[in-house]
């Protein structure tokens, strides 16, 4: 028996022989397809068409069927993305943000503290750190990790003050790009954007490819070697969606870390950033973060 | 002395410190690579008609299949949650570039199959007659049950294996561009984020896969006491020479870009080259791997100067010594774009392991398995090309 006369590809053959596929016409007569008069090619003819045609619809619903949810997140977060001030015009979901204030931080570390305790962090990975820049009177700049007992309690050897230009606390976290690399890469849409614009990690579809991680310009996504999945900051979506603050912001003693609704005119965010010069991170990158900084340094990367 | 932050005050994001990418993606397109290699030269033969790779001719396109057969396995090992390996074509996510792999890794082996399978069909069909006893169904089976070639279904073999290795060229270079590009489109990362890298990874492809079927062909021949066909490796020699040239041409074509238009990121690519990968790129992929044979390339593939078995060994030697650079070039793409932090002010070591799902001994096995499956398969098929007398219709 050659490959052609595999029950599947013999359609034809019971055809022509009387019977029909399509059924309805057992004794011969049908229809639609006319089998009781056609010719035997003809009828082999008809059966291949409708083969391929219903193969065909199939492998096309199919591949609709898998494609869909990558359309529909592209437009809503191209919807997002789009928004005037951050947010759509026809959006009923509140749009957040987050701005960081340099000039305020202390390195106390609290904040590092509340984010591992709140989202069970493993030690050595972070979803937030704060970085301690110190610039020197004779050009060097040095920068170290601000240790989650505090800078001040850390017993770090300090530099002289007459050698100091500078020195200030950068704390880093997701910046929840408008145009998220991470999201952007992801192969199976475990990478997904909330209707408030901050961008997730679904850890049941999460494969645990590491594309991600390498994609995030800012080193914020790591693999957690404990649960073996992508994992982020996420502004402690799971605290917004109750109307509390993230447990970083919370913790924070020198309110150097704001976050709230910026489609709001009156919350403290809005204010502050319609009255402080901002920026972002790797601004030439193009991602759009929606987290923003006062005080920003080009030092800072 | 000069104040240099990376070495005086280097500082890591703390996420950066552990390569998320092992050597298993080192290997993944060291492998993809020689499949695509491997098939274009089987093309050479099958649609340029270079009648000097017959004998290699069938011996690519099966060494491409069993190279292909394993180019997963690398993926699979590095993957956190290999049971859902499967959602990349069950739910792929069309904005990502590697949502297009399991679809451009399927069809190209699809081309593949059906290409060995029509190829060697009258090879097949006629050891379903004549091997001896449970061999016999086997081959039956092989031959999908058609135990009979009449000279118009070969003439239709023919002209599908011409069509398939003409689809199979854009198709390899798809799959391995494809490969190039995954790292290309991270602006992430500058020692990725090239427009050049589908190019770089593809010249590199072809060149490992020229390496490794002449090294192949020398060994084969040599455990069956065969004299390898001087014409053959004259022109094997002189297609690695090329590729070569042109690999290396692109890739430290961009790297002289990179370095001479002094962008903000050289700084850190200056660094990783003469530290980090001093030895595995300055020593590796650039002296050994690819001044050397550019200069031992030429007297086999274009002189007739000493002895024959000479020149097919200064051949055998610059293709191991490609395979080298190829797996160097794979390593510091791969490894040394992870050796550096995004913050551009420090670098990290890369742990390297021999036990474990992606240390050394299982980066060993991945790469013996396509030979492992080679062996199993020139039992099956034969690879040789028959003699033209027996020739019957499919071009050998």
């Amino acid at each position: 028996m050659s490959l052609f006369e595999l029950p599947i590809l013999s359609m034809s053959a019971t055809s022509a022989a009387g019977g029909c596929a399509s059924g309805g016409c057992a004794s011969g007569g049908c229809a639609s397809g006319g089998c009781s008069t056609a010719r035997p090619d003809q009828a082999s003819e008809t059966s291949r068409r409708e083969f391929l045609k219903t193969a065909t619809t199939l492998t096309l619903g199919a591949m609709s069927l898998t494609l869909l949810p990558g359309a529909m997140a592209g437009d809503e977060s191209s919807s997002l993305a789009t928004a005037p001030g951050g947010g759509h015009p026809h959006a009923k979901k509140p749009m957040y943000g987050f701005l960081i204030d340099t000039t305020k931080c202390t390195g106390a570390g609290k904040c590092l503290t509340a984010c591992r305790v709140e989202n069970s962090v493993p030690e050595g990975q972070a979803r937030t750190w704060v970085e301690r820049y110190v610039h020197f009177k004779d050009g060097r700049v040095e920068v170290e990790l601000v240790p989650e007992i505090g800078y001040a309690a850390s017993g770090e050897p300090q530099p002289e003050a007459e050698d100091v230009l500078r020195a200030y606390f950068v704390p880093k976290l997701c910046n929840q790009c408008v145009d998220a690399p991470c999201n952007q890469v992801c192969p199976v849409h475990a990478s997904i954007k909330s209707p408030e614009g901050i961008e997730l990690v679904d850890t049941d579809r999460c494969i645990g490819c590491g594309y991600c991680v390498q994609a995030c310009p800012y080193g914020i996504r790591y693999m957690n070697h404990e649960t073996n999945v992508a994992d982020k900051c996420n502004w402690c979506y799971h605290r917004v969606m109750r109307n509390e603050q993230p447990a970083c912001v919370e913790a924070c003693p020198t309110g150097a870390r704001v976050f709230g609704r910026i489609d709001d005119p009156d919350s403290e965010i809005s204010q502050r950033l319609a009255t402080l010069p901002t920026s972002v991170l790797k601004q030439h990158l193009g991602t759009i973060p929606l987290t923003r900084y006062v005080g920003l340094t080009d030092e800072v990367t | 002395m000069e104040y240099h932050a990376l070495h005086d005050a280097p500082f890591v994001f703390p996420n950066d410190a552990h390569p998320a990418w092992s050597i298993m993606i080192v290997i993944y397109p060291y492998i993809t690579g020689m499949v695509a290699g491997a098939f274009v030269v089987s093309t050479m033969y099958h649609v340029f008609h270079r009648e000097a790779l017959r004998p290699v001719a069938r011996l690519a396109v099966v060494a491409s299949l069993c190279l292909g057969a394993c180019a997963t396995l690398p993926l699979l090992l590095h993957l956190h949650q290999p049971q859902r390996a499967l959602n990349v074509v069950a739910t792929p996510s069309p904005s990502s570039a590697m949502a297009g792999f399991g679809f451009i890794y399927s069809f190209y082996m699809l081309v593949l199959v059906v290409d060995v399978w029509l190829l060697f069909r009258p090879a097949i069909v006629e050891r379903a007659h004549s091997a001896p006893g449970p061999w016999k169904n086997v081959y039956r089976v092989l031959a999908l049950g058609v135990l009979e070639i009449t000279p118009r279904a070969a003439e239709i073999d023919r002209k599908l294996v011409h069509a398939l290795s003409v689809i199979g060229i854009p198709a390899a270079c798809i799959l391995h561009g494809y490969v190039g590009f995954l790292f290309g489109a991270i602006k992430a990362n500058p020692w990725w984020s090239t427009a050049l890298m589908p190019v770089i990874f593809l010249t590199s492809a072809v060149v490992s896969g020229i390496a490794v079927l002449t090294l192949l062909y020398l060994f084969l021949c040599r455990g069956s006491r065969m004299e390898p066909d001087e014409e053959c490796m004259r022109s094997l020699s002189r297609l690695l020479w090329m590729f070569l040239v042109l690999a290396v041409t692109f890739e430290f074509g961009e790297l002289l870009h990179v370095a001479y238009e002094r962008e903000e990121e050289w700084h850190v690519i200056r660094e990783l080259l003469v530290t980090k990968l001093r030895f595995s790129y300055l020593t590796l992929q650039v002296l050994i791997g690819a001044l050397l044979p550019l200069l031992i390339l030429p007297i086999p593939a274009f002189t007739r100067v000493a002895s024959a078995p000479f020149r097919r060994a200064c051949t055998g030697v610059a293709a191991v010594l490609v395979l080298v650079q190829v797996a160097a070039m794979r390593w510091n793409v791969v490894v040394g774009g992870q050796l550096f932090s995004k913050s551009f002010r420090g670098f990290v070591d890369y742990p390297v392991t021999w036990l474990g799902r992606e240390g050394l001994l299982a980066a060993a096995v991945v790469l013996a398995m396509p030979m492992l499956l080679l062996w199993g398969a020139m039992k099956l098929l034969p690879v040789w090309p028959p003699n033209p007398e027996s020739d019957s219709g499919v071009k050998a």
